[in-house]
């Protein structure tokens, strides 16, 4: 559809015109401006709704609003030509069968050999190695070999060697027990007396149920519930209250209403925020995941968490405690195992809750996204304890929803399998660890004391040490963040100095030789300068080019947050750097432009001249400052 | 740009001549100048009760005024004493804590504050026109936005030396009456009717500029933690007394012959590593900030400096310029 207006979220007065099309997995926006023709391109499958709103003079406004935050609006002018794309983006972001989704025809080029190693990049045998099992008291079964048991769990589980085959039934990371008003469950109850056997250390097991606890007493009217401490000895029980999905899926919904308003006052970004209850919950979840951690570190007491079905809440606070309790799950590979482990071979529910198919809207929740915002907590908190930085977590998150890897399809490991996943999608993992320079993080150092131990994080008093995570929740509105990012800069630095220290173990050691023979000294010299200047640091300050936003709410003024000279000039970088990267454009590049740029302006061996100067053309379409 | 007091029409709408001249002078035939009254409209026309007032339309033909009205006196302590005591506050829950911290009001003036001095900046850098500005005195909310002004516009503001010599001529010198206005703090139960954080509002606003160009001060937050400290208690008469004339005439000390600079200490070469910002790299355009509200947020480092743990900060900042310097 051509002479479709793209508007600046904040002002509609950055209105850029061009073509939209639509292709089978991608809606594509095409500026009409010729030197740049910058594109901005949404996979459906990141769709989470589209709203077509009242026809104006200036034609017939669509708002598709992301599963990963993005809001566009688009401004299409025929009526008719409006209600197509529509109802065709509709169908579109809504696939029925597996096979509609981008994975199954993204084609990063690799052969079946790399695809196949891309797969097992992650072995989860060599976790469980890693761990120390099997061991004398913990020892693998393949009684679900079948997904005969339990088809939402992987076929192979670990369980107490002192548990026997018939009790394996129940399993340390459960579902709540069947117990109703009154029934018992001789197997459950043994269960947990074996699991609490294999840890000679302690006479007791907490068990933490992260549901609120008027929730666990409504479930018992249905014949589910909660252990009856009577019935199971040497057990201590501990609600900890994290809200279920429906709550979530509000929170979020509510927050993301904070962030689409027009110029708020700080009273009503406050006041939204709390109402959302958003930062609650997730201070909650992380509350869950300190009590673990601290049972299992300083108590030496094993934990048996459990919610209602047990992939979600049991999930987050699982992987939290993990977090906090081993150093490697703070490893950019770890982190990758952490996930696998969890989430994935656990049964978590990705279909449903990030609706890969068209389904059950009651079922989307935003379970992981929780959880990946508690680990960006923690970046904050203790900033040189992590390999990874901000942007893995947030591609993460892209990635879960954009459907572009097979990784997160379908709801358990039976699926992903009959599905032949690996055999015809790719992995995220090897995507990312390929990558991995864009995602480190510069502050970590593997022997620092921050890396080397469990983490404790304050409970209490620490309100204040949650903040909004405006990188995840507003990461495409580019006036907000810095334009330069501290993150790349260091690792930059970091990058240099190794050069330059292998640089000069190099001529030292040509210095010795020549020590030693008689060569002409003005040669080593001038291909040292060389070297020096093609490393040189760009940390030229065009990039911190930035254009003011509208100061003043009565008077229209000046133009809005994004900066609009410093888009077009980024936006044929990201081309050119998609160019050079691969032949499929990773489209979360395209998405996370402004890391993209960032990443160039830092590393340019040319200079500064990447960016343009601030003062580079006053815009045009500034108003005068007073009406 | 320039600062001064309220011009003092009073209730008989007087003129003053010379004001109009010195006024004119600023500006070449058809130039347009913009003065911006941190009152409100109608506070300031309340003022001429009181003697005071507002520039007449008619008298100043080339000047267009903008009221933007910023908190000051009795109203901004009060919000800091809500502030520091929902920090040290407990009791509070997750769920009630965004609400108490709104109800203090205090990210509101530094939205305000920023705001206003980036439209003074705006006028001057956009529009090419000269700014005034005032409220009552001059020497309050007028310096606020004077000085951060500066900071937005100019790089030299934005050095080690540059920021001391800011703060000497925009708050020094220009008179803000320090001995009144730090004088308690937010813990004491005196209330003094002339108390008021303004000098802390600054530096907050100050500290939010570092946080969003974290590349383009050249000092750091540790700088602006030790000039709040010196503010209210010092070992050096930098912010002694409340002007000039109390500094070398007025105060039975002389504070020049008997007290040493703040300044002379902090630039001695061992300090002043610790002022520096090891990112820091000259930046000669200006920096204009975003005053969304997720853009500003609470001054961790100072309100909650005795309660939160800075060890895991600290490393970071430590291994940041480990980082640096070893490049």
């Amino acid at each position: 559809v051509e002479n479709v207006r793209l508007l600046d979220r904040l002002s509609s007065r950055k209105a850029a015109l061009g073509t939209l099309y639509l292709t089978a997995t991608h809606v594509i926006f095409v500026e009409n401006v010729s030197e740049t023709r910058k594109e901005t391109w949404v996979l459906h499958s990141q769709i989470s709704s589209i709203e077509k709103q009242a026809t104006t003079a200036t034609g017939c406004p669509l708002l598709i609003r992301c599963k990963n935050f993005q809001v566009i609006q688009l401004v299409i002018p025929q009526e008719r030509d409006c209600h197509d794309v529509y109802i065709s983006l509709i169908r579109l972001a809504r696939p029925v069968k597996y096979e509609e989704l981008y994975c199954f025809s993204f084609n990063p080029k690799l052969d079946k050999e790399e695809r196949e190693q891309g797969w097992k990049l992650v072995d989860l045998n060599e976790e469980y190695n890693r761990m120390g099992i099997p061991n004398n008291y913990w020892q693998i079964s393949d009684v679900n070999r079948d997904y005969g048991v339990c088809d939402s769990y992987p076929t192979e589980v670990y369980v107490p060697k002192s548990a026997t085959a018939h009790i394996i039934a129940s399993i340390c990371r459960s579902s709540q027990p069947l117990s109703g008003f009154s029934a018992r469950c001789l197997e459950d109850e043994q269960m947990l007396q074996a699991i609490r056997k294999a840890n000679p250390g302690s006479d007791f097991i907490y068990v933490v149920d992260t549901r609120p606890k008027l929730n666990a007493m409504a479930n018992r009217a249905a014949g589910k519930g909660y252990e009856n401490e009577d019935n199971y000895s040497n057990i201590k029980f501990q609600f900890i209250g994290i809200e279920n999905i429906h709550v979530m899926r509000n929170s979020l919904q509510k927050m993301l209403e904070v962030c689409e308003l027009k110029s708020p006052s700080m009273s009503d970004f406050l006041w939204g925020l709390e109402n959302s209850g958003w930062l609650k919950h997730i201070k909650a979840i992380m509350d869950a995941g300190i009590f673990i951690a601290k049972a299992v570190a300083e108590e030496g007491v094993s934990v048996l968490v459990h919610c209602s079905d047990g992939w979600d809440r049991t999930a987050q606070v699982c992987s939290v405690a993990s977090l906090l309790l081993d150093p490697y799950y703070r490893t950019m590979k770890g982190f990758m195992v952490l996930i696998e482990k969890d989430w994935v071979s656990f049964g978590h529910k990705f279909n449903h809750r990030y609706g890969n198919l068209d389904g059950d809207p009651k079922e989307i929740s935003p379970v992981i996204d929780q959880f990946i915002e508690c680990v960006w907590q923690l970046t904050e908190q203790f900033p040189c304890a992590f390999e990874f930085n901000e942007r893995f977590l947030i591609h993460i998150q892209h990635h879960i929803y954009s459907c572009q890897f097979g990784n997160f399809l379908c709801n358990s490991q039976k699926e992903r399998r009959e599905l032949q996943i690996q055999e015809r999608t790719y992995s995220l993992w090897a995507h990312l660890w390929k990558n991995r320079a864009d995602y480190l993080n510069p502050l970590y150092r593997s022997d620092h004391s921050q890396t080397q131990r469990t983490l404790h994080p304050q409970m209490a008093p620490c309100n204040f040490l949650y903040k909004f995570w405006s990188g995840m929740y507003n990461c495409f509105e580019k006036g907000l963040h810095p334009r330069q990012s501290v993150t790349d800069y260091l690792m930059a630095v970091k990058e240099e100095t190794q050069q330059l220290e292998e640089e000069l173990e190099v001529l030292r050691e040509r210095l010795a030789n020549l020590q030693k023979s008689q060569l002409n000294d003005n040669k080593v010299e001038s291909k040292q300068q060389d070297r020096s200047k093609q490393l040189g640091l760009s940390t030229s300050n065009n990039s911190l080019a930035n254009t003011p936003q509208e100061y003043s709410n009565d008077l229209k003024s000046f133009p809005s947050r994004s900066p609009s000279q410093g888009d077009e000039e980024d936006s044929a970088l990201i081309l050119t750097q998609d160019n050079l990267k691969s032949s499929d454009p990773d489209l979360s590049a395209n998405s996370d432009q402004e890391s993209g740029v960032e990443d160039l302006s830092c590393r340019s061996p040319s200079g500064g001249g990447c960016l343009p100067s601030e003062d580079s053309g006053k815009d045009s379409d500034e108003a005068v400052f007073l009406a | 740009m320039l600062r001064s007091s309220q011009p003092l029409t009073g209730p008989n709408r007087k003129r003053c001549r010379e004001d109009e001249m010195l006024l004119g002078t600023v500006l070449d035939e058809g130039e347009r100048g913009f003065i911006i009254d941190t009152r409100s409209a109608q506070a300031a026309k309340q003022a001429r009760m009181t003697g005071g007032g507002t520039e007449p339309k008619s008298s100043y033909p080339q000047w267009r005024r903008l009221h933007r009205p910023l908190e000051r006196g009795r109203p901004l302590q009060e919000s800091f004493i809500k502030l520091v005591e929902a920090c040290n506050d407990p009791t509070i829950n997750m769920d009630r804590w965004l609400s108490r911290l709104e109800s203090c009001r205090w990210l509101s003036h530094v939205k305000a504050a920023l705001s206003t001095a980036c439209l003074a900046a705006q006028c001057m850098d956009r529009e090419e026109a000269s700014v005034l500005v005032h409220g009552v005195e001059g020497t309050d909310t007028t310096l606020l936005v004077t000085a951060l002004a500066q900071v937005i516009l100019d790089p030299s503001c934005r050095t080690l030396v540059g920021f001391q010599g800011l703060l000497e001529r925009e708050w020094i010198e220009a008179g803000h009456p320090f001995h009144l206005r730090c004088a308690r703090s937010a813990y004491s139960h005196a209330r003094l009717k002339q108390e008021a954080p303004l000098f802390l509002l600054f530096l907050d606003c100050v500290w939010q500029l570092s946080r969003q160009f974290p590349f383009s001060l050249e000092f750091g937050e540790h700088l602006l933690l030790t000039l709040f400290d010196n503010a209210y208690a010092s070992a050096y008469g930098t912010f002694l007394c409340n002007n000039e004339k109390e500094r070398r005439v007025g105060c039975l000390c002389k504070v020049r012959e008997n007290t040493h600079s703040l300044w002379s200490w902090l630039n001695r070469p061992g300090e002043k590593k610790k002022y520096l910002n090891p990112l820091y790299s000259h930046n000669t355009l200006v920096i204009w900030p975003s005053v969304e509200p997720q853009s500003i947020q609470l001054w961790q480092g100072l309100f909650f400096r005795w309660i939160r743990p800075s060890q895991y900060l600290d490393e970071a900042w430590a291994e940041t310029q480990r980082l640096v310097e070893g490049n």
